[in-house]
């Protein structure tokens, strides 16, 4: 089949809201930088934010979306894509895996992805949840991120992405590997397309995700506090033997090193996006 | 003998995939290209040793090459990195893919990589970045590029130089997303549970063969690369050869759009239909 074939069908928008907004159990969270108890309906008003310290708390795919798009409105779209377990992993671990994950976040996959306005401008978004086997791509989440290039391609519409995720899944092998060839293959067509793609990268934003698409942004934000790079720290420190300074692999560093266009807060995320977008618009 | 070779483990095939008389980029390289020029650095920080580039010629064809690159021993490994560039590699590759595609020369890429450098220096200076941008970048890359892995294919690292419009594989060579010990590290909580690792990530070249992530097996002498190297030199020449023909002979708008759909279906997944949806739902164009 050629893509093209692909294409000259109608994108599907299934509207698929989950029940109710992740709020989470109890009434009260302990910062874990600053070890301040936080007032949970607080902390939900300050977009998952210590008040005290600043410290951003991980945020679920739809949280996220929610503090993103414009008016809760937010059509996902490919939803309906299922893992499976190609390599037969090791007599099933993968499929049990796959299970507890998806009970415990709600979701299906690691990245949650659609269409909806920001500041008033139509896009694709697309958002990783860590919290679905550490936010890693398999064969799914690089499918969904691949159409929503090809769908940003097509309608000439900003790619939002933001990354919280370890890379690479390794319950379905060089599939997934072959994900970042596969991304990247598109996002290369997107930005021949003249799209305007912005990755946004969350705590811990690493390794396959982060040697792909996600290192490639037209523009480049990062979250405060994040932790940025290609190996993780642990995996570095047993390599060369000795602790790693403070604050390696921070947003903070990567910025100094030239990796990131900005340090973005999360209160001001959505308008910086937005006047992005604004000026690419005007042409 | 050739049975006993077919029966060989995932694991042993990690093993002789590392053998230390296996033979390296460099040995390729002499042995098949005349006059090879060997060409140095990224021209933004330095000059990576464990990838090695250049020009040569190949059957009456200028080509450009670039290849990971162990050391024979230990001295040479300390020196070369054990293979696993730094991101001054992956832009020297790029760097020598862009003259390539000026030149109007085909890329022959040699994969054998524990991985990309986990270290310091290797963040700071974007490593990530370094290699997200050579596999965004091949897709535009307007010349052939053959990719054979040789020995060992370290997830990323490995592709950063491993997107081509033929990926050949030694028979007993392997590609992996992670390495075995790095698998049952995380998933067993035990580096020892490696050998079940390399059965569970199906990281052979008969398997990635099943899964069209590889388009063709060069087969080994019995008993492994090293044990006849020159033997070995001659199998990998030969393929290289047929496939290059093939790709050189297609003009560049087909081969690069053949590239594309070639990652571009791969993925395994279901795709079910939303019955809440008013539209007819997609499909993909990925297999189940």
């Amino acid at each position: 089949m050629h893509i093209s074939d692909w294409f000259s069908k109608k994108p599907k928008y299934a509207v698929l809201k989950p029940e109710k907004r992740e709020i989470p159990e109890g009434l009260w969270t302990r910062c874990p930088k600053c070890l301040e108890i936080l007032y949970n309906k607080e902390l939900e008003r300050n977009l998952k934010v210590c008040g005290k310290c600043g410290y951003h708390f991980k945020l679920g795919a739809w949280e996220r979306i929610y503090q993103l798009v414009d008016n809760n409105e937010f059509y996902e779209l490919d939803g309906n894509l299922e893992s499976v377990d190609p390599l037969q992993f090791d007599d099933g671990i993968y499929l049990e895996k796959l299970r507890e994950d998806k009970e415990k976040t709600g979701l299906n996959e690691a990245i949650v992805t659609g269409r909806g306005r920001i500041e008033g401008f139509e896009s694709f978004l697309g958002v990783f949840d860590f919290g679905f086997i550490g936010g890693s791509m398999a064969s799914v989440v690089g499918e969904k991120v691949t159409r929503l290039f090809e769908y940003g391609a097509k309608e000439n519409l900003p790619v939002v992405i933001v990354t919280a995720t370890g890379g690479a899944r390794m319950y379905e092998g060089m599939l997934s590997l072959m994900q970042m060839a596969k991304t990247n293959a598109a996002l290369n067509r997107y930005r021949k397309s003249g799209g305007l793609f912005i990755s946004v990268l969350a705590d811990p934003s690493t390794a396959g995700v982060m040697a792909s698409f996600a290192s490639q942004g037209d523009v480049i934000i990062a979250e405060p506090g994040a932790l940025i790079g290609f190996a993780g720290p642990r995996v570095i420190e047993q390599t060369i033997k000795q602790k790693l300074p403070e604050g390696f692999q921070s947003s903070e560093f990567v910025l100094q090193h030239g990796m990131v266009d900005m340090i973005v807060e999360r209160n001001k995320l959505k308008s910086t996006i937005g006047r992005i977008i604004r000026i690419w618009k005007k042409k | 003998m050739e049975e006993e070779i077919r029966e060989l483990t995932p694991w042993e095939k990690v093993q002789l995939s590392r053998h230390p008389q296996r033979p390296l980029t460099i040995d390729y390289i002499e042995n098949l290209f005349e006059d090879f020029v060997e060409l140095h650095g990224d021209r933004l920080y330095g000059d990576d040793p464990a990838l090695i580039g250049g020009i040569g010629i190949f059957k009456n064809r200028g080509v450009v090459v670039i290849g990971h690159n162990k050391g024979k021993n230990i001295k040479e490994n300390v020196s070369r990195n054990f293979g696993m560039p730094h991101p001054e590699g992956y832009r020297k590759a790029l760097r020598l893919m862009r003259l390539a595609e000026r030149w109007h020369l085909p890329v022959i890429s040699f994969i054998d990589t524990p991985g990309a450098y986990p270290g310091i220096g290797a963040e700071e200076r974007g490593q990530a970045e370094a290699i997200g941008r050579n596999i965004l970048e091949a897709f535009d890359i307007k010349t052939p590029i053959l990719v054979v892995v040789i020995g060992e294919g370290g997830s990323g690292g490995a592709l950063g130089i491993g997107v081509g419009d033929r990926v050949l594989m030694l028979e007993n060579s392997i590609y992996s997303v992670i390495s075995p010990e790095g698998c049952a590290a995380i998933i067993w909580k035990d580096s020892k549970q490696a050998e079940k690792a390399a059965s569970a990530l199906k990281l052979t070249a008969q398997d990635l063969l099943k899964f069209n992530i590889i388009d063709e097996i060069i087969p080994e002498p019995p008993g492994g690369a090293h044990t006849d190297i020159a033997a070995t030199i001659r199998l990998v020449e030969e393929s290289i050869e047929r496939n290059l023909e093939v790709i050189c002979n297609k003009d560049i708008e087909t081969l690069l759009e053949e590239r594309y759909q070639k990652v571009r279906r791969i993925g395994v997944f279901e795709e079910e239909m939303v019955p809440k949806a008013g539209v007819e739902p997609a499909r993909s164009p990925s297999s189940t």
